[in-house]
């Protein structure tokens, strides 16, 4: 079981090395997209301080679900994701060890990547500490719940949008409790709560969303 | 028909699509007098409120609607689950032929919500918790419609319909609560819903009587639709073949 977990993951990371600046996109999207708010909303510090975590987490949650479409569409094209299906293992192993790379490869560098684009919306340090705190449980939640869509919507026209439309709501409580903490901790109150409601929500996922993603996948591919 | 009834009797498209259209004028006639009776009742006999006015009046569709929608997206999941799991094909059908109805009442519930607040609240949308999250159980209700419509191969669009439907009832106490929590975080002063003390019998009446009317209008524009898709599909088998015989 857990070769089986350690070969899927690394095969995928082995990919994404070869493609770098395919598996770099999602991140340059990240960036990209938050410096349009401050073109947009106007450059006063006072107001990208106020809207920081919110537009942090929404292009974070949007970068993750646009590169998530691929996550089993290359796979399905060149016929390995049957034989993955049909080794024997347990779908929600594989399915599992996908999220994992997936959050390895986009979910990490938006991560890292966090902290520096905060200060560009001239976040308090303390914020930003949170911000990676809350992007370091959530990312991993966007991954496991993308993996679900880009299942159901294996092999379909317009996959990728559809995607969107039908993950988007369901990432609505880890937006929230992933934004909220940083507007707890600027306005003084302790994030724990936040922390642990996040932690909650990267359990429950971590436990449903492989099973699901693996059902759905079978039906697909019937 | 002396064969014994049982509870699966009505999973074969063909007795189902008899017992539809035998309901049907009932459930359209009952709709239409029971809308009639409660706007009546609602516009013309309920007292005016004393706070609100006369713009009170639109709770008389505002809540009929806002709680058969949160119903029907039940319903929907659990059709949905019945048909994937027993491999029952009405089943199926029936979940597909709520979903745009529920949505539409959803929509109904929003749109009426904020004809409602204009005069109330002097706004035609806040960011309160129950609004918020009826507008994201309307994205649901499109997001199952989308993807059923975007699956060519029939079984295959049941299926991922019941993994959605199910995900997404297992998602809705999460998101609810979430909203609420996120709410009473961000927003000051919360508009509270002013309260009557007491609602007016006549009120009660008006209400219940629309509520009715939307079940029986929902009931038989559900099985109308579930009547087209269960004809659509079964097309090539004898009971479809033999009913356009006998209407052509």
């Amino acid at each position: 079981m857990l070769s089986a977990f350690s070969a899927v993951y690394a095969r995928d990371l082995r990919l994404a090395l070869r493609r770098r600046v395919e598996a770099l996109l999602p991140v340059v999207f990240f960036i990209v997209a938050v410096s349009l708010f401050p073109l947009g909303v106007g450059p006063e510090p006072q107001t990208l301080r106020v809207i920081a975590a919110g537009v942090v987490w929404v292009c974070a949650l949007l970068a993750s679900m646009l590169s998530v479409s691929n996550l089993y569409a290359l796979d399905h094209a060149d016929g390995s994701l049957e034989q993955m299906l049909l080794s024997g293992h347990p779908t929600t192993v594989m399915v599992a060890a996908k999220a994992a790379a997936h959050w390895t490869i986009t979910g990490a560098p938006l991560v890292l990547a966090a902290p520096v684009i905060g200060l560009l919306l001239d976040m308090s340090p303390q914020g930003l500490a949170v911000l990676v705190g809350t992007l370091l449980l959530g990312t991993p939640i966007l991954s496991l719940l993308g993996g679900v869509g880009a299942a159901l919507t294996l092999g379909l026209r317009s996959g990728g949008v559809l995607l969107i439309l039908l993950i988007l709501p369901l990432t609505i409580p880890a937006l929230i409790f992933g934004a909220g903490a940083i507007g707890a901790v600027d306005s003084g109150i302790s994030a724990s709560g936040h922390f642990s409601l996040l932690g909650a929500l990267l359990i429950v996922t971590s436990l449903t969303a492989p099973l699901a993603t693996a059902v759905a996948l079978r039906i697909a591919l019937e | 028909m002396n064969q014994t009834m049982r509870w699966s009797t009505f999973a074969a498209p063909s007795r189902f699509y008899r017992l539809a259209a035998a309901l049907n004028p009932w459930l359209w006639g009952l709709a239409i007098v029971l809308a009639a009776a409660g706007l009546y009742v609602g516009f013309f006999v309920a007292p005016v409120d004393a706070t609100q006015g006369n713009s009170y009046r639109i709770i008389f569709i505002h809540v009929p609607a806002a709680w058969i929608s949160m119903v029907i997206y039940l319903a929907m999941a659990f059709w949905a689950a019945v048909g994937w799991m027993l491999n029952a094909r009405m089943a199926s059908m029936l979940a597909r032929a709520l979903a745009p109805t529920g949505a539409i009442f959803t929509f109904i519930a929003l749109w009426t919500g904020s004809f409602w607040g204009k005069p109330t609240w002097g706004t035609w949308w806040v960011w309160d918790a129950r609004l918020t999250s009826y507008l994201i159980l309307l994205f649901l209700y499109l997001g199952f419609i989308a993807l059923v419509s975007a699956i060519d191969d029939v079984v295959r669009g049941d299926k991922a319909a019941a993994v959605l439907a199910l995900v997404g009832a297992v998602n809705i106490p999460i998101i609810y609560f979430s909203v609420r929590w996120w709410n009473t975080l961000h927003q000051g002063a919360t508009i509270s819903m002013t309260k009557a003390p007491s609602m007016a019998q006549t009120m009660l009446v008006a209400m219940l009587l629309m509520t009715f009317a939307f079940w029986a209008y929902a009931f038989a524009v559900v099985f109308t639709r579930a009547q087209a898709l269960a004809l659509e599909r079964e097309r090539d088998t004898d009971w479809v073949r033999s009913l356009a015989g006998k209407e052509a």
